[in-house]
């Protein structure tokens, strides 16, 4: 199993924030928008040195969706910035009508998503957002992984053409993946190579995913990590890849089931190569109020609940 | 159709009233065309707003139809918010050189870039987002507006909303946005017709004083009747005027459901219901042309 030797932990949403505001200086087309979280998307840089090119929109998600949908006509790349949650199921019909059916090109950007964004709670905490968007046509859908993957990802969708849904996360995760990487959208990252089973992992499962690795090589058992940072479209011939060398599938990802990267992946293998999987993910369940580790353990996210679902499809494997 | 021979290649500054009520009437033929062949659509709405989009496209409005440019630098922009009066958007559009005018007969039909509600996912020239679900369109135009004013391009958006659409909130999100952001190329248009599906606003859900809402708001506002061009024009001017100051302007625009067609005139039943033959022919028979050029 490969070492992911870090130095320091930061937050994915300050990724975004650096990403952004390197965008400010190098793509003079790049606006920005948000809905009264500066601060908590760290938005800041970017909003005081290019003020002209930051609209605030105040706390009317709906409008800043509508907005931006407006914005690019006139070629301009609209960033979006609040929750998830106010950034995919508050405002379904505006994305959907506005942005995806019109085909705008407007980056949504989405902060604290899932369990971890702690003790505010289920009411803040969504965990249907990867679902929701994945099922727009034409959405893509990315869910890096640590602070400069997130600010890759951030630089790199300012150059794609077309609506994208960007996931990232409020607590402080180790920053493990290189500085200068080049982002590729669409594009899965292979971490550790292994024989015995595949573990595909997006968003902060990744960090666990690579935990999970070191505990299995302690058992003898050498597994396959790969970083499914886009979601959407889904790197098919990584996935396929993969699953045909090892012969077992564990998905892990800090969303429901239903609808999430564990289910792409599902239907992928029906489809082409029909293969045990586990999925580790949030089973038909809202959160609640804790702090992000006592609630990744709760809801069986972290790398003892991927042991477990590899031990498990180990087991199924013919 | 090449841009030369379209009517908005024209000098359209000096087109007569007398012009565009041909066009308006010829319009309100293919409105009415459009919805009995498919027997399905909306008319009453279309009917009521036909003098509003003529004088936009026909004489107010400076657009290139061709080739189409989705981005607009340096034309005026329109936006159809309520997207089911799409018969007379479509209709206005073909006549003003955006797409063929034969393609009208495609309103509502499968592989058709008509859809029911304006799309541009079928790469319809002269529809720059989808709008149906209602409430949206405000929000869009003031984004639009607003990439103007970073462009440093001094054209004018247009946006019209139906008055039942006001119901929905994120209208007053935006309309709370504009004027606060001194969004003040942005010209919206209230259709104040009354009505809505279920019938009379003020039964459904009364809109209320909607010049003391939009003032308190921070808006320009001005009220025009928006059935007769005699006096929407100078309205639409008097609008242009008191843009530029750092205000949105909003015109609470009077009109009739159905306008035109006796039968249909004042009421909500004609909102999304097509006239059958006989009916057809009864609205055929009121909509006179001179030169009448049917799709």
């Amino acid at each position: 199993m490969k070492d992911f030797p870090y130095t320091e932990k930061k937050d994915t949403r300050s990724g975004f924030g650096a990403g952004l505001h390197e965008l400010g200086k190098t793509n003079p087309n790049v606006v920005a928008l948000c809905a009264d979280l500066i601060g908590s998307l760290k938005m800041d840089a970017f909003v005081k040195d290019f003020p002209e090119r930051f609209f605030q929109v105040g706390i009317a998600e709906a409008n800043m969706m509508g907005l931006a949908a407006g914005l690019t006509i006139g070629g301009k790349i609209p960033f979006t910035g609040t929750f998830a949650n106010f950034s995919t199921g508050r405002v379904y019909d505006q994305i959907r009508q506005s942005i995806a059916y019109s085909g705008k090109n407007v980056k949504i950007c989405a902060s604290h998503a899932g369990v971890t964004l702690g003790e505010d709670g289920a009411t803040h905490q969504i965990l249907e957002d990867l679902g929701l968007m994945k099922m727009l046509p034409h959405m893509c859908v990315i869910n890096p992984c640590d602070y400069n993957q997130t600010k890759a990802a951030t630089i790199a969708i300012a150059d794609y053409e077309g609506p994208v849904y960007l996931r990232f996360g409020r607590p402080v995760v180790p920053v493990f993946t290189p500085a200068d990487q080049k982002f590729e959208i669409g594009k899965a990252v292979m971490l550790n190579e292994g024989t015995d089973v595949s573990i595909f992992a997006t968003g902060h499962l990744v960090w666990k995913a690579i935990l999970a690795g070191h505990l299995l090589a302690e058992k003898g058992i050498n597994a396959e990590i790969i970083n499914i940072h886009t979601i959407k479209p889904l790197d098919v011939e990584a996935v396929l890849t993969s699953a045909r060398k090892t012969r077992c599938v564990v998905t892990a990802e800090e969303h429901q089931m239903n609808g999430g990267l564990g289910d792409s992946i599902a239907q992928l293998l029906a489809r082409e190569e029909p293969l045990p999987l586990e999925m580790v993910a949030v089973n038909d369940s809202f959160g609640e109020s804790g702090t992000p580790d006592e609630l990744m353990e709760k809801y069986g996210l972290n790398e003892q609940a991927i042991v477990a679902a590899v031990e498990k499809v180990m087991a199924r494997r013919k | 159709m090449s841009a030369s021979s379209s009517p908005a290649a024209e000098a359209t500054a000096t087109r007569s009233v007398a012009e565009l009520k041909q066009i308006a009437a010829q319009v309100r033929r293919d409105i009415v065309r459009m919805v009995h062949a498919v027997n399905s659509g909306h008319p009453g709405g279309s009917l009521g707003c036909t003098d509003l989009l003529v004088a936009l496209y026909f004489k107010v409005m400076k657009h290139q139809p061709e080739p189409f440019d989705m981005n607009g630098i340096g034309q005026d922009l329109f936006f159809l918010s309520n997207g089911h009066i799409s018969p007379v958007f479509y209709s206005v559009l073909a006549r003003s050189g955006y797409f063929p005018v034969s393609e009208l007969a495609t309103f509502r039909k499968l592989n058709s870039r008509l859809q029911g509600h304006p799309a541009t996912h079928e790469h319809l020239p002269g529809v720059r987002v989808a709008s149906g679900s209602l409430g949206q369109g405000l929000s869009v135009a003031t984004g639009a507006a607003q990439a103007k004013k970073l462009n440093g391009d001094d054209r004018t958006v247009f946006v019209l909303m139906g008055d039942g659409e006001l119901q929905e909130g994120q209208v007053w999100e935006a309309a709370m946005y504009a004027p606060h952001h001194k969004v003040d190329n942005l010209i919206a248009v209230v259709d104040r017709n009354g009505q809505q599906i279920d019938g009379p606003t003020e039964k459904i859900g009364g809109l209320g004083d909607l010049r003391a809402k939009f003032e308190s708001f921070n808006w320009e506002v001005l009220e025009a009747n928006g059935n007769d061009l005699e006096q929407l024009l100078p309205a639409l001017e008097d609008a242009q005027a008191r843009l530029g100051k750092g205000r949105p302007v909003m015109i609470l625009m009077d009109t009739q459901m159905g306008f035109g067609v006796d039968y249909m005139m004042g009421s909500h039943k004609w909102h999304g219901v097509a006239p059958n033959d006989e009916q057809l022919e009864k609205a055929l028979q009121q909509l006179i042309v001179e030169k009448a050029a049917d799709y």
